[in-house]
């Protein structure tokens, strides 16, 4: 195993070109259809992509999309006017040709808005539901949260599907906000999507991405900062299997002071061909004095023939920081662990699978939705039954 | 009813340069319900005895046998060997993150009795035997041995021995680290072990100190791979006031 830690080691990473400042647009023209070589798609296996990082078409869309709606919370499909308004209101102004595609592109925009003050417990879950992976598609979804509201939205993916997405999420001064977005997709699904987030004053904001279903998923996790104090807890699982490419990238831009960031992913890889990328980027602007931040990425690699590529990257531009740091280790089964375990009378497979719970448990935990920690912990366990659980 | 009977057993590790010889040679009879102490110098081969009957995949038996029973232990899978009914309590007790205590000895009981143990008494049992072992009630909630002092990682490791209650229980060094009050403590609970019918110890120490609250049968010195010498309770007496000198020249010349 190996661990990488503190600043020191962050900072004697090569400065490759910088890519954390691109100059983003809205004009789909300025961005050139990406070939492979680029820095932020040298991962990404474009051609399983059904074309949506370039020029396919964005048809109607064969994902059913339907939702609860706790007491207060506005929920809804919006068009026209509204609907345009609402594009970049996370402060996005796009990287990528996709991101600007589905800006300019999509007419309606999916809005989940909890007023200032509102206290919601109950989740808002929306469900996307994929009817045909020969379709593709794109989406546009805003999850805004209003000063000093409590909330948390569930974007649960399921089925088949060939989309783009941009997600946009405005968290208002004060707010504590949850975002859950679930990858549960079919195995014949492409989902290429970017979630940008503004975090407002002293907010505190939680993102957790899931990954679990899909031929390819990627997706770029966005994070800007509205105002001094705001904190982000950006925290993944992904469990790919054979043949599949799971690819997460995180970019914690902290452009105020005193502002945190704390990103946790944890990864399985099982199966000939599994592969996953995470890429967590850091920038610590000249005005962000006093932030902190930590990153870390681990991958429990179960079988032979996987691939965990795991890219940590801080840039620091100022001195005064409070804390600064990150970690990434791949390993395989620690065999101490499990001769431990055996040595109890736990068998070989039971063994495997207390050590990969084990993995994954504290990150669940840190998720806070109980129904998702539960479902979760059946999803790990339907996972492991297709290969580490399977007789050999 | 419960003999642990090892014969010539010879084992090797692989190094840098190749299959290091570990154990020469080491036969050694557990008779039911004896208690048997192994002492000798760091280094001595001690810990590989006690891995290599339980069956830990560094070591490489290149000769000799071990049975429980009349049964071919070295045939045995790691985890097979535990439910023949031996236990290792270890010298380094392994973090397994993310597991908490309770489901793992629940895990393991399941395994050891082929059946999940009745709810209602398992727990008690449990917290009972964290109690006599001094170990918080809050310890269960806990991912196994993370965190854990040196000394609760080895309470840790007698909580499971009178939980999982094994015919023989191999005990490598279970003493070294524990101030005075927890050897008492563990002391207490291996002779509540030992003081059933038939079970089988196998003490590994360092030092004498434990071998004042649990008294032996015999104790065997244990020099480069090999017993040099054994005897009764007295050796350990003999050993405390000479140290180890004697038997390691012997073994270098
Ligand atoms: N991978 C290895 N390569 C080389 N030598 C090894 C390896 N593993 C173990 N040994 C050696 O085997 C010998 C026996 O080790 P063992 O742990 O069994 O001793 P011990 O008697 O338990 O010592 P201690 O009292 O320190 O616990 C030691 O000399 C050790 O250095
Ligand atoms: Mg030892």
């Amino acid at each position: 195993m190996t661990v990488t830690d503190s600043v020191r080691s962050a900072l004697e990473v090569d400065k490759v070109e910088s890519h954390l400042h691109p100059q983003g647009s809205f004009d789909v023209a300025s961005h050139v259809v990406p070939t492979g070589r680029e820095e932020i798609w040298r991962f990404t296996p474009l051609k399983r992509l059904k074309g949506l990082h370039a020029d396919a078409e964005f048809q109607p869309s064969a994902t059913a999309c339907t939702w609860n709606t706790p007491a207060g919370v506005r929920v809804e499909g919006v068009d026209g006017d509204e609907a345009r308004a609402l594009r970049g209101v996370s402060g996005l102004v796009p990287n990528t040709r996709f991101a600007a595609r589905v800006l300019a592109e999509v007419p309606s925009t999916l809005l989940v808005d909890v007023p200032d003050d509102a206290d919601v417990t109950e989740p808002v879950v929306v469900e996307l539901a994929g009817s045909d992976a020969g379709v593709t598609e794109a989406g546009h979804v805003v999850l805004r949260f209003g000063r000093h509201s409590r909330a948390t939205v569930v974007l649960n993916h399921t089925g088949h599907a060939s989309m783009a997405q941009v997600v946009e999420v405005v968290v208002g001064d004060g707010a504590q906000a949850s975002v859950i977005s679930l990858q549960d997709w079919a195995d014949d699904a492409v989902h290429l999507t970017h979630h940008q987030t503004l975090v407002g004053r002293d907010a505190t904001y939680k993102h957790v991405a899931v990954s679990f279903g899909g031929d390819v998923v990627r997706m770029d996790t966005n994070v800007t900062y509205d105002g001094p104090g705001g904190s982000a807890e950006l925290l993944g699982l992904y469990f790919a299997d054979a043949g599949q490419h799971i690819e997460h990238r995180l970019f914690a831009d902290h452009d105020a002071p005193r502002t945190k960031s704390n990103v946790m992913y944890k990864g399985a890889l099982q199966g000939q061909g599994a592969h996953t990328v995470w890429v967590g980027n850091v920038l610590i602007r000249k005005v962000a004095e006093g932030i902190e931040t930590y990153e870390e990425n681990r991958n429990l690699v179960l079988s032979d023939g996987c691939q965990a590529d795991s890219v940590p990257n801080l840039e620091i531009e100022t001195g005064e920081i409070e804390g600064a740091g990150h970690a990434s280790a791949t390993a395989r089964f620690d065999d101490e662990q499990l001769f431990y375990l055996r040595a109890r009378g736990i068998d070989d497979k039971e063994a495997r699978r207390l050590v990969v719970h084990g993995f994954f448990n504290d990150l669940i935990r840190r998720i806070g939705v109980p129904s998702i920690e539960g479902q979760l912990m059946s999803t790990v366990e339907a996972e492991l039954a297709k290969n580490v659980l399977r007789d050999v | 009813m419960s003999k642990l009977e090892i014969t010539d057993l010879q084992v090797s590790v692989e190094t840098e340069d190749g299959p290091k010889q570990i154990l020469k040679g080491v036969t050694l009879t557990i008779n039911d319900g004896e208690t048997h102490a192994i002492m000798g110098p760091n280094g001595s081969g001690k810990s590989t005895l006690a891995y290599s009957i339980a069956g830990h995949p560094k070591y490489t038996i290149t000769g000799g046998t071990v049975t429980l029973d009349g049964q071919d232990v070295l045939a045995m899978s790691v985890d097979e060997r535990a439910r023949a009914g031996l236990f290792l309590a270890m010298q380094y007790p392994v973090e397994v993150p993310g597991v908490s205590v309770s489901n793992f000895l629940r895990t393991a009981k399941t395994a050891i009795d082929g059946e999940a143990p009745k709810l209602r008494t398992w727990v008690k049992d449990v917290n009972a035997a964290l109690e006599q072992l001094n170990l918080d009630p809050t310890f269960g909630t806990r991912n196994v041995n993370e965190g854990f002092s040196g000394g609760e990682k080895k309470r840790h490791e007698i909580a499971q021995l009178e939980l999982l209650n094994p015919q023989v229980a191999i005990l490598d060094e279970t003493d070294s680290g524990l101030d005075i009050d927890a050897l008492k403590v563990v002391s207490e609970g291996v002779n509540r072990f030992r003081s059933q019918e038939g079970k089988g110890v196998l003490l590994i120490t360092h030092y004498t100190r434990i071998l004042r609250y649990i008294t032996p049968d015999f104790v065997h010195v244990f020099v480069d791979g090999r017993i040099a010498e054994q005897g009764g309770p007295e050796l350990a007496d003999q050993l405390e006031a000479e140290g180890y000198d004697k038997y390691t020249k012997a073994a270098s010349v």
